[in-house]
């Protein structure tokens, strides 16, 4: 058990969670991930480390509630605890000064990019940052990336912040204004881990990609979360999450990530109407 | 289950000679009937009624010389028990069995019986070897259904410490023992529930989840600490733990799945033989949606794979509903590692067998769900170094089979984390076990013992319990003496 002190929200269905979790807050590094498991019945959900506070013991998680577990946990309150939290799980990030670094952070994806500018800037790297997300009211942790970064570029695809376009506009710009970044990190949706690796792959810029696959154990004992690499199976878990972009067989990785999609999406409405049911017969006095 | 006991009958099966005792048959465990069974999860056998039990037991001959003994890996004393389920005495017969097998309601469940003690048994010879694995069962079952379970005294404060890392048969044997000796013991498991193998692998309809807790919490009211969700050589190294602890024991067993590198294996819907089975009995995904972890809905199921593992998935995916189950296995019938009381309950269950057939590439439709696994036939060769001949495909007798999902269930490794997290201590290249003595479970790192699946590779619970009970006698001599470099260890 380990109980939530803080649960904020600071976007639209996205919540940080800062949790007790005082050894896991001593060991992980950044690009490590945890699995919670919300209740005695959850499923085993994967979530980045988006930072940590050894002193206080804490780990904090950035969520975006899209469906059943993720919803669930969005209702717990400080003093309320996680069932399970296993961690730190996957390799950190291969940090190394290469010089210039941008980091790409799409939609929930800035939270996992926070810890890897953070760590890429502690080791003597110039941090450009470039945050992508749909609409202003998405956009999460600005202002902790631009602590952990030299520069800022944000992008919204409707143009409400920053310059209106994807983040691969943004990436493309950059190149084209001010040359060659030495190394490029990009964690978010798949499609756009797709496409930034395409772009830099043209410029022959070397570029790590996060990936989220589906997950049970994250300990190697299940192979669920294998992923092609290079046309060889890895196990992203303990392999990665971080692979070469160049390499990573991004169509394969979107298919497997919707597979169980209408059970999931099954199991979230029941979930919803029990409590809609329940909020109804909470306000109807008996 | 009836408990009822008959005096009379007690006595007179007591005074049947030898050769009327010859004549009893061998007693059935009453079962669900396969149709029945192919939609739930409840286990298969009832047990032994408690006068069938005794009728059973009357089968044993009480050798002076009991071949069945030699045949368990840990060396019970079967005919003392059996004597005792003859006299009615159901307390004593369990004691007996516990000075030697901590966990009996397991492995009287899931042992190889009919390649162990049953195989050597002399009634054997002749008929039906004595139903030594069901007469186990059910002391054990009898002890935990009464509450008589009582958890064996522990010895008095060594002061010092061992940590154990996994809490499979080999770690939770590792610990009760270790226990007794007066250690003080934390077991440090990676997953959110204990017992290994136990608990995320073998089905429920084999082994009810129910009795694997049962046993953990024995050893929890020994004084064993566990600590889940706690992965050594994530959180913590096996050097760490040394600084804390006198002695390691590692039981991390064989979890890392392999496959057959064929094309379309990373199709949505095909499976390994762990996830399957993970997501099934320790996620419970057959009560989906109540609990959260989904399972793929199936209607033709392909499990390639012969051993018990191959048999839980074929029968695990019949009960999620599955109307054909094909199981692929490159050999014959009789060359099939799983048990025989699996594979006729397989049978029973209507999974197909497709005997002497191999995969060779799995093809998907266009949302990348598997929707057909190419086959090709085998025939039999020379044999090969298992001892076993050699399956080589036909030329050109390929064909497809539908599908909607296909597991793969080949066999399983040690999984690399520990060891390659872990300075000085020797691995063996190709197979991926640590190097261990068998006479002591000390590996090539001082301080560092292990036993089961991660010391042999993938074998049986029963063998694991056994390198678990070896390691801490070895483990005890170690924190005793402080001497490392023994040959042996009385
Ligand atoms: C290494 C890693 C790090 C991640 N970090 C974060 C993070 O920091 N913040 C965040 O909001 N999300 C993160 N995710 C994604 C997060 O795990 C999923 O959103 C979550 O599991 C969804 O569960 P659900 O029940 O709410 O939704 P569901 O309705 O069950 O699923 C919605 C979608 O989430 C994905 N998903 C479902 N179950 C799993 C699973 N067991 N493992 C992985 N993905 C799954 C699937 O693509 C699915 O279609 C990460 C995933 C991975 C693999
Ligand atoms: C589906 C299936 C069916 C089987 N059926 C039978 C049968 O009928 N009869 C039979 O005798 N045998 C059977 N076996 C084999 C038997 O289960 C194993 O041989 C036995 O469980 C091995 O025990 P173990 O203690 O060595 O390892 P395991 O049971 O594998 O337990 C290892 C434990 O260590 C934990 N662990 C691993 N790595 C770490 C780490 N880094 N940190 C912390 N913890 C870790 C794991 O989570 C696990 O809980 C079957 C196996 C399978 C998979
Ligand atoms: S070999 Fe068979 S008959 Fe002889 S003691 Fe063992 S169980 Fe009894
Ligand atoms: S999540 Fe099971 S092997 Fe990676």
């Amino acid at each position: 058990m380990n109980e939530i002190l803080e649960n904020t929200v600071i976007a639209e269905s996205v919540n940080r969670y800062v949790i007790a979790a005082p050894k896991i807050a001593q060991r992980r590094k950044a690009g490590q991930f945890v699995i919670v498991r919300v209740d005695e019945h959850g499923e085993r959900i994967p979530l980045t480390i988006a930072d940590a506070d050894p002193a206080r013991g804490t780990i904090t998680l950035v969520v975006q509630a899209v469906g059943k577990s993720t919803a669930q946990m969005a209702t717990l309150k400080p003093g309320d605890s996680l069932r399970d939290v296993v961690g730190p799980l996957g390799a950190p990030t291969h940090i190394e000064r290469r010089g210039t670094a941008v980091v790409i952070g799409g939609g929930i994806g800035i939270a996992p990019a926070h810890p890897i500018a953070q760590a890429l800037k502690a080791a003597g790297n110039t941090v450009i940052s470039i945050l992508g997300a749909r609409t202003q009211a998405l956009l999460i942790m600005e202002e902790e990336m631009r602590r952990a970064s030299d520069e800022v570029i944000v992008c919204t695809d409707d143009g409400t912040c920053g310059l209106q376009g994807f983040v691969t506009h943004a990436l493309a710009d950059l190149i084209a204004q001010r040359g060659k970044p030495d190394f490029v990190f990009a964690v978010g949706p798949v499609p756009m881990m797709k496409y930034v690796s395409l772009l830099t792959k043209e410029h022959g810029i070397p570029t790590m990609v996060s990936l989220n696959p589906i997950m049970v154990d994250g300990t190697g004992m299940c192979g669920g979360c294998r992923v092609t690499v290079g046309s060889e199976m890895k196990f992203a878990c303990v392999d990665g999450p971080d692979f070469d972009g160049h390499l990573v067989d991004f169509d394969e990785l979107i298919k497997r990530q919707a597979f169980y999609k209408e059970q999931e999406q099954l199991a979230y409405q029941q979930m919803q109407e029990r409590c809609q049911a329940e909020s109804l017969a909470q306000a109807t006095p008996s | 289950m009836s408990d009822q006991l008959d005096p009379h009958e007690i006595e007179r099966l007591r005074s049947l000679k030898p050769k009327e005792r010859m004549q009893i048959p061998r007693q059935q465990m009453p079962e669900q009937a396969p149709d029945v069974r192919r939609a739930n999860f409840r286990e298969v056998p009832h047990g032994l009624p408690a006068m069938t039990a005794i009728v059973e037991a009357n089968r044993c001959l009480a050798c002076k010389k009991p071949a069945c003994v030699e045949g368990c890996p840990v060396g019970i004393d079967i005919p003392g028990f059996v004597a005792l389920i003859v006299q009615g005495d159901f307390e004593g017969a369990v004691r007996k069995v516990k000075e030697t097998n901590m966990l009996p309601a397991i492995c009287g469940r899931v042992c190889p019986q009919e390649a162990q003690c049953e195989a050597l048994c002399v009634v054997g010879k002749r008929g039906d070897p004595v139903a030594i694995g069901r007469l186990e069962r059910f002391v054990a079952d009898w002890e935990r259904e009464h509450g008589l379970v009582e958890p064996p005294p522990t010895g008095a404060p060594t002061g010092k410490s061992v940590g154990v890392v996994g809490s499979g048969p080999a770690g939770l044997t590792a610990a009760i023992d270790l226990r007794r000796l007066g250690h003080e013991v934390t077991i440090y498991e990676a997953l959110h529930a204990p017992g290994g193998v136990l608990m995320y692998g073998i089905p429920e309809f084999r082994l009810p989840k129910s009795i694997v807790s049962a046993e953990v919490e024995v050893v929890q009211r020994m004084g064993v600490q566990i600590e889940y969700n706690y992965v050594i050589g994530q959180i913590e190294t096996v050097d760490e733990l040394l600084e804390r602890h006198d002695a390691v024991f590692l039981g991390t067993g064989a979890g890392l799945p392999w496959f057959m590198n064929l094309p379309g294996e990373n199709l949505n819907g095909v499976y390994s033989a762990n996830e399957y089975l993970t997501r099934c009995n320790l996620m419970r995904a057959y009560e989906f949606p109540y609990s959260d972890t989904p399972i793929a809905a199936s209607e033709r199921v392909a499990v390639i794979g012969g051993g018990n593992v191959a048999m839980d998935v074929a029968r695990t995916a019949a009960r999620l509903g599955a109307k054909e189950v094909y199981l692929i296995y490159r050999r014959s019938e009789a060359e099939m590692p799983a048990r025989i009381e699996e594979i006729h309950h397989a049978r029973e269950e209507g999974i197909v067998f497709k005997l002497l057939h191999n995969p060779v590439r799995y093809i998907g439709d266009e949302c990348g769900r598997v929707c057909q696994v190419e086959c090709i036939r085998m025939e039999l060769g020379e044999p090969d170094a298992s001892g076993r001949r050699r399956p080589v495909p036909v030329e050109g007798s390929q064909f497809t089979i539908d599908v909607d999902t296909v597991v793969v269930a080949i066999g399983n490794g040690p999984n690399p984390l520990v060891p390659k997290t872990t300075a000085g201590l020797d691995v063996d290249a190709r197979h991926g076990t640590v190097k261990t003595n068998l006479e002591t479970m000390r590996t090539s790192k001082r301080g560092v013992f292990a036993g089961g699946d991660i010391a042999i590779g993938a074998a049986t619970v029963i063998l694991a319990m056994g390198h678990g009970r070896k390691a801490a006698r070895s483990i005890d001599h170690f924190l005793r003496t402080g001497v490392w470099d023994v040959e042996k260890v009385e």
